[in-house]
């Protein structure tokens, strides 16, 4: 996905002269053709995380519509206070795009993971949350929010799908309908949610777009399930992240939400992407195993 | 948000005199409310004064052109002065004064630019004015716009804060001619500066300056002084906080 942003964002730059690329060293080598290119709009400020998002506030602020990229450790986590008040409160908007998310480099340890950014942008008003599952969904998503004027956080992952889902934004899309729940599977973890699900009567939403919470979705999925409002969310993030927006989301309705996703403790194990999923309990055998388990 | 007051008509800039500061200081005593920053308030006002009196090309009738000069106020704490020289050329009503702080005013003990037409940043929290600058001269020169001028004014001891080191490096790399910062030096920062403040941005390439803040007249040479192909810093010292 981080290949195809660099394509994408490049392609974008020759379209669109009111956008910017903003980075912080990470991935500027990917970048070089296009700094050749718009030597003003492809602005590399070297290792300063704190200036990546100021800058980009600073440009905002004349216009500019900036494409900000580094790891979501040093996008989202270290300059956080430059979020909240160098694009929030200015209110200027800015794409903010990261790479690696909460396992995608195990080896790397913990200071490579960042499985809060989703819940840390949910303190704060007014953000688009998208988490793709695909390239091509990452490409549209992208193209969106180039052409947007507000905060959208575009998550990228090494995680992927193996197949693409006709992606709308702000829109969970429904893959299978079924009677005793429903289960929202965010992204990458679409695969080993349908793995898991198979045969159980469970409606699947799938959610590219997290934030805003497609509430009217899962409501008519709870509806047509003709069940108990019974709601698993599946998150390649920290786990439950999203369990307040569900909640809210079926707030006139008795109902049960299970948050799973990844744990809040630190592993402390370095190893593969596939060994962490396994480990926070999300490959497809773990899912199914929880997800039964709750469902009863 | 309260209504957007019309704004004062104002006389054209004049020459530099006591009573312009004097009535700056009537203005600034209309706010009341946070005696705790009033040392901050009064460090800034001879610098402010000039920039906006003789230095700054915009005004209330050019404020949202894209084409003005660009002054964000770093030092967001005491904005005192910052509100009687704005209140001074015209941009807020000076009516608007003796609310500072309260519930509908749109003037906070820090500023806030969606309340206040003509203020380019909201801050308070130290070390976000210089790096906002950083991206606003970028974002001009990503533009075409290699004309107008962006300033900066932060304080010695804000420049404390690191975001503030990201941005001086870069800027001097960059070659930002087009970037100016205003240090008010009231030595205020806990461990001070080794060397001196210029010194810092000297060698991040910066062209320095440093001169009495509260002297007009060096104030006006120092803003003023040419810096081809290089951002611009001055040090302006006034009186100790303590």
């Amino acid at each position: 996905m981080r290949d195809r942003f660099i394509t994408t964002a490049t392609a974008l730059l020759d379209e669109d002269p009111r956008l910017a690329v903003v980075l912080a060293d990470i991935s500027a080598a990917g970048f070089e053709p296009a700094r050749a290119a718009h030597p003003d709009r492809v602005i590399n400020v070297g290792i300063r995380e704190q200036l990546l998002i100021s800058a980009a506030g600073g440009l905002a602020l004349t216009g500019i519509r900036p494409l900000v990229h580094t790891f979501a450790s040093f996008l989202v986590e270290r300059p956080f206070e430059q979020v909240k008040l160098d694009l929030v409160h200015q209110d200027v908007g800015a794409v903010l795009v990261s790479a690696l998310g909460s396992y995608d480099w195990p080896a790397g340890g913990r200071t490579h993971m960042s499985p809060g950014d989703v819940a840390l942008l949910d303190t704060l008003p007014g953000w688009t949350v998208h988490v793709p599952g695909h390239p091509d969904e990452a490409e549209l998503l992208l193209r969106d929010a180039a052409a947007d004027d507000g905060l959208v956080y575009l998550r990228l992952s090494e995680h992927q799908n193996s197949e693409p889902q006709p992606v709308a934004q702000g829109r969970f899309l429904t893959l299978r309908q079924g009677s005793r729940g429903t289960v929202v599977a965010v992204g990458p973890m679409l695969d080993a949610v349908l793995a898991a699900t198979a045969g159980l009567e469970l409606t699947v939403l799938y959610a590219a777009t997290v934030r805003p919470f497609d509430g009217a979705a899962l409501r008519a999925a709870v509806a047509a399930g003709g069940g108990p409002a019974e709601v698993v969310l599946v998150e390649p993030y920290l786990a439950g992240t999203s369990v307040p927006a569900a909640n809210a989301a079926l707030d006139q309705l008795p109902h049960r939400v299970l948050g799973l996703g990844v744990a809040q403790e630190e592993l402390r194990h370095y190893g593969t992407m596939a060994e962490h999923l396994a480990a926070h309990g999300l490959d497809a055998a773990s899912l199914r195993a929880r997800i039964s388990s709750w469902l009863g | 948000m309260t209504p957007t007051p019309t704004p004062t008509p104002i006389a054209e800039p004049t020459p530099t005199t006591t009573t312009d500061r004097e009535r700056l200081l009537r203005l600034m005593s209309r706010m009341t409310g946070a005696e705790k920053h009033s040392p901050a308030a009064h460090s800034t006002l001879d610098a402010l004064w000039v920039l906006y009196d003789r230095v700054l090309r915009v005004g209330p009738g050019t404020a949202a052109d894209q084409d003005r000069d660009r002054f964000l106020l770093s030092k967001g704490h005491g904005p005192m002065a910052y509100y009687a020289v704005l209140a001074a050329k015209g941009f807020l009503d000076p009516g608007l004064l003796p609310g500072f702080g309260s519930y509908h005013s749109p003037l906070g003990h820090h500023p806030d630019r969606l309340l206040l037409p003509g203020v380019e940043i909201s801050s308070g929290s130290l070390g976000h004015g210089l790096p906002l600058a950083v991206g606003t001269a970028l974002g001009l020169r990503a533009q075409g716009l290699t004309d107008p001028a962006v300033w900066v004014l932060t304080g010695d001891a804000e420049l404390d804060e690191g975001s503030n080191h990201e941005a001086v490096e870069f800027a001097g790399a960059a070659g930002l001619n087009r970037l100016h910062t205003v240090v008010i030096d009231n030595s205020s920062a806990t461990h001070g500066w080794r060397g001196g403040i210029a010194s810092r941005f000297a060698a991040a390439g910066w062209s320095t300056a440093t001169v009495d803040g509260r002297d007009h007249a060096a104030l006006y040479a120092a803003f003023t002084a040419p810096h081809p192909d290089r951002p611009h810093a001055v040090v302006a010292v006034v009186e100790p906080k303590n």
